[in-house]
């Protein structure tokens, strides 16, 4: 019963997608100075009784999952009645057709609060919005429905289900997709506005001011997923890594990296009325990258570690979809964007100058990462398969990233629209001085590597530099959003120290240790106690028992596995973490070799931390900047209120009262 | 215009994009092509060894008694870990595998074969590509099939994967 029920929904809710989309598309029929056309009314109903549906559908789902219905083909083929409930249910979404029905879920769920909440835009802009979003859901619907079905039965119920990738039982797995996804659908509904605002040549500041929470919520929500899925190959994969070039990877890191230039340049648009046609481009953009991600995990036409639900049914369809909005995107923009006017006009010394920059710099690595991942794509059509790996991507991304992060120091204390360098000279200076120090410092302590050595030095400077903007100002007058952006900034400085101590301090140390031997790695003695067997829900593992004792100070016990599931059968090797405030131990056991010695591997890894500290600052920089303007928009709504109140009481104290001609 | 047309851009990378994809969807993925290499004996060359624990490698390990794979590979590459159980498969049917990788680094190599299994006699460490393009291999992985002269018999492009097994086996024979 649950799963007809979830089947029903979804059924209904594909149904209310083409009333939003109809209904919204006759909002375009209303001609200037005309009351809206009545049947153009259908639309915000629809996405929102559409967005109730696809949760309920979703629930139905997650039910399933929890009781591990197993006349369900998906829940036979991804679940077990011996698995942790907190897995039972994660794992409603570590399958394809649960992650495209949270994807569904998401998407609809959006577009009901656009269409419950949002009443600044035109309504003419608004419907077309809603016909644009409503023509997005209907295809993922009909994905859905037509060609991964995720309320399938079996004919026969199975006896017990199959399991759940044991790499993906993992509390990060919680976390980690859901979020990335309501990024990506954070994102449709950018595209959705943008192509409304495109279609009724409504691209202006108000425009940009109702766009900007969707941009900032979904980059909010793609910098913590990506954050979370980088702690969770570093842990989890047992390589020591914390960013591989994985296609997968780079899947979530170019939606973002056109989420930054978009969440900028909205900006720019909501302050300034300037960027319109890049605005509209970015969160064309951004979307496409959103959905170009799903297509090259699911279609399986790139080997990855991560390629999981490969079908190359699946992936026409997915390309179907993308070749249809996206080019249907950029066939209205190439018609339109012509017609939309410039702008204000800026000076390049300005902030505006030094967006439009650092906008540019973001683009670029966008392109040099996209063309890294899909370079193998297309070599093989010409039937030369090749692997495209960190000697390409970190020079290319380190060309583009430099510059940007100098600009980015500077740019927030530029003036809008024209400033005179020689206004912020003294800031300038700091910021130089500051980057040249820590690399001469650095270089006259030792020999690294070039990349570590410069992100040192910027990652020094651009932490003074986020400062910058608060210096001279009152601190409680500062507004909360300008807190988000220092905040973000210095979040980025973090990261990027993270990222370059792990570079040029990392130490490490492969050896084979008999139980009772010690190895010295740093300031650390790290002695192998014993190794025993031992047994989980649905694995058993080697474990080590690991003194670690830094300096000779009472040591500490760590417990690296290898473990062995066995529904699925397959082996991972579970990393033991040390974390010190200045950096973390990682250890990871292997074999054991033939003369009963143990592979050891233990690195030290100093202020790695730091990159993912980073990362929660940049995201927490964006809740502030939402915050700080949901306030502001709080604000001008309860004044607006106040003021409709006092005309309406001044009208009842003077009922005569006639507005002077 | 100029302009106007510059606005057709994303389009049109857009239409190159689906349709090199697309094509990529219809096609099998396990298509081999002829490289002129093929029929001519290894160049001349002498690697330093990849990994402390293995020894580098020379023309002279190619040649005698028995015909063996070149595995042209590299720690960074992620078709190699998808082709690493099929390498294992074929050393435990006694083919003797010397691996050849490209652009590494002695730790990252050693990760790599404690992780994945280690199916090579011997690693040759090529930090500048050079045995790589002069048997003309332009990606990695690539496997070479060479018979017990030295002769280059054979080359697969791309990752091994289940039933490449018994096709290289079969290569293999042919080189006897």
């Amino acid at each position: 019963m649950i799963a007809e029920i979830g089947l029903a929904a979804l059924w209904l809710a594909a149904a209310l997608a083409v009333l939003q989309m109809v209904s919204g598309g006759f909002a375009l029929r209303t001609s200037d100075g005309e009351a809206m056309n009545p049947l153009a009314i259908y639309a915000r109903p629809a996405a929102v009784v559409q967005a109730v549906l696809a949760v309920l559908a979703f629930a139905m789902l997650l039910w399933a999952f929890a009781v591990t219905d197993l006349s369900l083909k998906l829940v036979a083929s991804n679940s077990h009645s011996m698995k942790p409930m907190i897995y039972k249910i994660t794992g409603t979404w570590g399958n394809h057709e649960g992650s495209m029905l949270l994807w569904v879920g998401v998407l609809a769920l959006s577009g009901g609060l656009l269409a419950a909440f949002e009443r600044r835009l035109p309504e003419r802009t608004m419907g077309a919005t809603l016909a644009v979003q409503g023509f997005v859901a209907l295809g993922f619907y009909a994905f859905l429905l037509l060609s991964s079905n995720p309320f399938e039965r079996l004919p026969i119920p199975a006896t017990e289900g199959v399991g759940l990738n044991p790499l993906l039982q993992d509390i990060g797995l919680a976390i980690h997709p859901p979020t990335l996804y309501a990024g990506y659908v954070g994102l449709s509904v950018a595209f959705s506005l943008a192509m409304g605002a495109l279609l009724t040549r409504e691209v202006n500041p108000a425009f940009a001011r109702v766009m900007r929470p969707w941009v900032l919520g979904a980059w909010v929500l793609l910098t913590f997923g990506i954050t979370a899925g980088s702690y969770w190959a570093y842990y989890e994969l047992g390589w020591g890594g914390w960013w591989f070039w994985d296609p997968v990877e780079n899947a979530s890191l170019m939606p973002w990296l056109a989420a930054t230039a978009l969440m900028h340049s909205v900006a720019v648009l909501a302050a300034r009325d300037a960027l319109r046609t890049w605005t509209i481009m970015l969160g064309v953009l951004a979307f496409s990258m959103s959905m170009l991600g799903t297509f090259l995990v699911r279609s399986g036409v790139l080997t990855s570690v991560h390629a999981f639900a490969v079908d190359p049914e699946r992936g026409a369809f997915i390309l179907g979809l993308l070749g249809l909005y996206i080019g249907g995107a950029f066939t209205i923009f190439a018609l339109r964007a012509g017609a939309v006017s410039e702008g204000t006009r800026f000076s390049f010394s300005s902030r505006e100058g030094a967006l439009v920059f650092n906008n540019v710099m973001l683009s670029a690595i966008l392109a040099i990462v996209l063309l890294g991942t899909l370079y193998p794509l297309v070599t093989e059509a010409f039937d030369v398969r090749v692997s495209v790996g960190p000697p390409y991507f970190n020079p290319a991304a380190a060309i583009f990233a430099v510059p940007m992060f100098m600009v980015m120091a500077v740019g927030p204390l530029l003036r809008w629209k024209e400033d005179k360098p020689a206004r912020i000279q003294f800031e300038m200076l700091l910021i130089a001085a500051v980057l040249v120090a820590v690399i001469a410092l650095v270089s006259f302590f030792g020999q690294f590597p070039l990349l570590p050595l410069l992100g040192l030095g910027l990652a020094a400077a651009l932490a003074v530099a986020a400062m910058l903007p608060l210096r001279g100002r009152k601190l409680t007058r500062v507004p909360v959003a300008t807190w988000g952006m220092v905040l973000a900034h210095f979040g980025v400085a973090v990261s990027l120290f993270g990222m370059a101590c792990e570079g040029a301090f990392t130490q490490e140390r492969l050896a084979a240790v008999a139980p009772g031997g010690t190895e010295q790695v740093g300031d650390f003695a790290v002695t192998l106690q014993s190794v025993s067997p031992v047994a989980g829900p649905n694995w058993t593992a080697i474990e080590a028992r690991i003194a670690v004792s830094r300096n000779g100070a009472e040591p500490v016990i760590l417990n690296p596995q290898a473990r062995s599931f066995w529904s699925p059968s397959q082996a991972t090797s579970e990393s033991a973490l040390l974390t010190r405030w200045d950096g973390q131990m990682y250890v990871v056991i292997g074999n054991q070799a033939e003369d009963g010695r143990w592979q050891l591997r233990v690195w030290w890894k100093p202020f790695v931390t730091f990159i993912w500290y980073g990362g929660l600052l940049i995201a927490l920089g964006g809740v502030l900047a939402i915050a700080g303007r949901v306030r502001v928009d709080v604000k001008r709504r309860a004044a607006v209120k106040l003021g409709a109140a006092r005309r309406a009481d001044l009208d009842a104290l003077n009922p005569a009262s006639v507005p002077a001609e | 215009m100029r302009s106007r047309l510059v606005l057709w851009v994303p389009l049109a990378l857009l239409a190159f994009f689906v349709g090199v994809a697309g094509y990529m969807l219809t096609q099998e993925k396990d298509q081999f092509v002829e490289s002129t290499m093929i029929g001519q004996p290894l160049p001349a060359f002498a690697l330093k060894p990849a990994v402390a624990s293995l020894p580098g490698a020379a023309k002279a390990d190619f040649v005698g008694a028995k015909p063996r794979l070149l595995n042209i590979w590299a720690s960074w590459c992620v078709p190699c870990i998808a082709e690493a159980p099929q390498l294992e498969a074929l050393q435990a049917q006694g083919v003797e595998i010397i691996g050849i990788a490209i652009r590494d680094r002695p730790a990252d190599v050693a990760n790599f074969l404690a992780r994945y299994g280690n199916p090579y006699a011997r690693i040759g460490a090529d930090d500048i590509s050079e045995v790589q393009l002069a048997i003309g291999s332009s990606g990695v992985p690539e496997t070479f099939v060479i018979d017990a002269a030295g002769v280059i018999r054979y080359q697969h492009i791309g990752d091994i994967r289940d039933n490449d097994v018994a096709l290289l086996l079969a290569e293999l024979e042919k080189a006897q």
